[in-house]
């Protein structure tokens, strides 16, 4: 019998029950839960007269739709005060921990969880966001869900699912110098495409991903649902366990030494198969942009956009006022956003600061950094960067998912570009008729201190 | 959830690809605490301009069209996890998705909404939406206890997870089926060894 996949150890491990010819029921170990997708799924529990079955496995944030600027202040949009009241008064009647609005642990789900040790390796973890798939780093089965599903972990801890196809990317040799995480999952997608990964799971391996800090494994892993895979993992390692050890909410002493044994066990076994691979080589892989409407459309920095007869490509490129075949190289931009749970970790952010250190942000460009947790907001002021980017003319905010989805205030206006270290380039995406380039943390600095695109490979050298 | 066994009716095309949820429904009309009225905002801004006009060119302000089947162009349903996708397509009315890919997030979403997504092949989408678009009058038929979508294209014999099947059938959702696993589900907490 061939030997078992990452994904294959933490599943089974998981399975309570399988209905025959059909689903399983998978165990949650951890549940996180935001404001705009959880208070259907209580209203759900509560017209059927159900409790929250565990209510210690559930961790509450408020992220999506909060304000960046004046968070002591009362909340001045009617709806978005409403949908935080719920969740801070469904967290009360159900005796879930909640880091609401100015919390000291209050950030962005994803940024929260791990700095937490909330999220481990081997657990199973699911949240009403997509990008759930970013704790895949810890080599933990994680994914998104839809509140229907929010309402049945909280009234079984438990999922019904089909067990998904397995997948493998692999990235092998030496990444050049300002290639970062964000690049090398871009690079992947415009590779294999927006659904490659559609029903599968997937996993990343070879030096590249072996040799990455926690903070970059979880950017590839973020946008794994990019290209359709509903999770991403890597195999945990002692970058892992050296990340996890010591956080508020890690395990300690001999539960620590029994769980590290565990752990240890979880890598692919070297003769498990999967149903489908990649291979890439490292060196391939340069700073990347995108220049359409979906993750997939991305080029080279130094490149050129497709030239080709494709009405996806032409619908896309209408919306970015973009033509074929032209490079991107000196675009002006007049929006820089580094954040969101893809990219708002404190490296991010050091990586950053240390291209911006002593250059001034171009006079055309809004730069709005936004860190992805209070955590990183207090780490950016002890390490000195918080300065480095005012002196650069930078604007630093409050933590949240802020122009990463738009749903509060910070909304790129109609028809202006916006170099991004966010996930999604859709249409609208962050805001109506906005523009999105996504791009690394360094180029999206590089981009703000130029006013714009431009070819950091050169800079840099 | 309301059942679900057999449908005739006519149908609107929506030949463009990679629709993503997003599109179905932009995230600055996700701060409703309930299920409802999301059906309104369905397509926002393909649907009208920035004043909210209605855009004349969009299918849905074009009453040649109309009907509860949508048939969209490959990977409808990309991009978020917003169960609100589901809700808007389902508070518009529409009652089925035909394409030739979903992503998986908005096809488990759509399932437990009672919305039927259906996945045919490239040829058949690419006729179906060309026989609709040319006769708005055609009509479809599903038949979901047989698994059968019939059109002018053919009849075509579609999948669906034989558990989700009979939930949309008997109009049962996975908490009534999750929560008489509770025993089960205690012994798995007392016996899990990691």
């Amino acid at each position: 019998m061939a030997g078992k996949t990452l994904f294959d150890k933490v599943w089974d491990a998981h399975v309570v029950d399988t209905v025959p010819n059909g689903p399983q029921v998978l165990y949650i170990d951890k549940h996180l839960i935001h404001e705009v997708t959880s208070p259907q799924a209580f209203s759900e529990l509560e017209e059927r007269g159900i409790p929250v079955a565990r209510p210690d496995q559930i961790v509450a944030t408020a992220d999506h739709n909060t304000p960046t600027v004046d968070q002591h202040l009362p909340v001045r949009d009617v709806l978005s005060r409403n949908q935080l009241k719920q969740l801070t008064e469904n967290c009360e009647k159900h005796d879930i921990t909640l880091y609401g609005l100015g919390h000291k642990y209050n950030g962005i789900v994803h940024v929260m969880a791990p700095e937490l040790g909330i999220t481990q390796p081997g657990m199973t973890m699911v949240c009403g966001d997509s990008h759930t798939s970013t704790h895949g780093a810890f080599g933990t089965i994680a994914f998104g869900i839809g509140t229907s599903q929010v309402a049945q972990v909280f009234a079984s801890q438990c999922l019904l699912l089909t067990k998904p196809k397995s997948l493998r990317v692999k990235v092998n040799g030496k990444l050049k110098p300002n290639v970062l995480p964000k690049d090398v999952i871009l690079y992947v997608i415009s590779k294999i495409g927006t659904n490659a990964g559609t029903g599968y799971f997937c996993e990343y391996a070879g030096n590249v991903f072996e040799e990455m800090s926690m903070e970059g494994r979880m950017t590839v892993c973020n946008m794994s649902i990019e290209m359709g895979a509903r999770g991403g993992m890597i195999a945990p390692d002692q970058t892992t366990f050296d990340y996890v050890q010591g956080r508020k909410f890690a395990p300690e002493g001999a539960e620590w030494d029994k769980k590290l044994e565990y752990w240890k066990t979880l890598p692919t076994d070297a003769d498990a198969v999967f149903d489908k691979e990649y291979s890439f080589d490292a060196e391939d892989i340069e700073p990347m942009v995108t220049y359409g409407t979906n993750p997939g459309m991305g080029i080279k920095v130094t490149g050129t956009i497709p030239d080709k007869e494709d009405v996806n490509l032409e619908k896309a490129l209408a919306y970015m006022n973009f033509k074929k075949g032209e490079s991107l190289i000196d675009k002006p931009i007049n929006y820089v956003f580094i954040g969101s749970c893809t990219n708002s970790r404190i490296e991010d952010f050091r990586i950053a600061a240390n291209f911006v250190k002593g250059k001034q942000k171009a006079a055309n460009v809004n730069a709005w950094l936004v860190p992805g947790s209070q955590q990183v907001a207090k780490q950016l002021v002890e390490e000195g960067l918080d300065k480095v980017f005012t002196e650069a003319g930078f604007a630093l905010r409050q933590p949240g998912c802020s122009a990463c989805l738009a749903m509060n205030d910070d909304k790129i206006p109609e028809g202006e570009y916006c170099v991004s270290t966010s996930n999604r380039n859709f249409e609208g995406r962050q805001g109506q008729g906005a523009r999105t380039i996504l791009a690394s943390p360094l180029m999206a600095a590089a981009t703000a201190v130029a006013g714009k695109i431009t070819d950091i490979t050169k800079q840099l050298n | 959830m309301e059942k679900f066994i057999k449908l005739t009716d006519t149908a609107v095309p929506l030949p463009i690809e990679n629709i993503d949820t997003d599109q179905i429904i932009p995230a600055r009309f996700l701060k409703s605490t309930d299920k409802q009225g999301f059906g309104d905002n369905v397509f926002r801004d393909w649907r009208y301009d920035h004043e909210g006009n209605e855009n004349k060119d969009f299918v849905l302000n074009d009453d040649t069209y109309s009907g509860p089947i949508l048939v969209a162009g490959d990977n409808f349903g990309c991009g978020s996890s917003r169960e609100h996708a589901a809700w808007a397509i389902a508070g518009y009315g529409f009652k089925v998705v035909i394409s030739s890919f979903f992503a998986d997030i908005f096809k488990g979403n759509a399932l437990n909404n009672g919305i039927l997504p259906i996945q045919v092949t490239p040829e058949y989408l690419k006729e179906l939406l060309q026989t609709i678009t040319d006769k708005p009058d055609t009509k479809l038929t599903i038949d979901l206890e047989n698994q059968i979508l019939t059109s002018p294209a053919g009849d075509l014999e579609f999948e669906i997870d034989p558990y989700k099947k009979v939930c949309m059938i008997n109009g049962y959702d996975d908490i009534d089926f999750l929560i008489s696993k509770k025993d089960r589900i205690e012994a798995f907490e007392q016996e899990r060894s990691f």
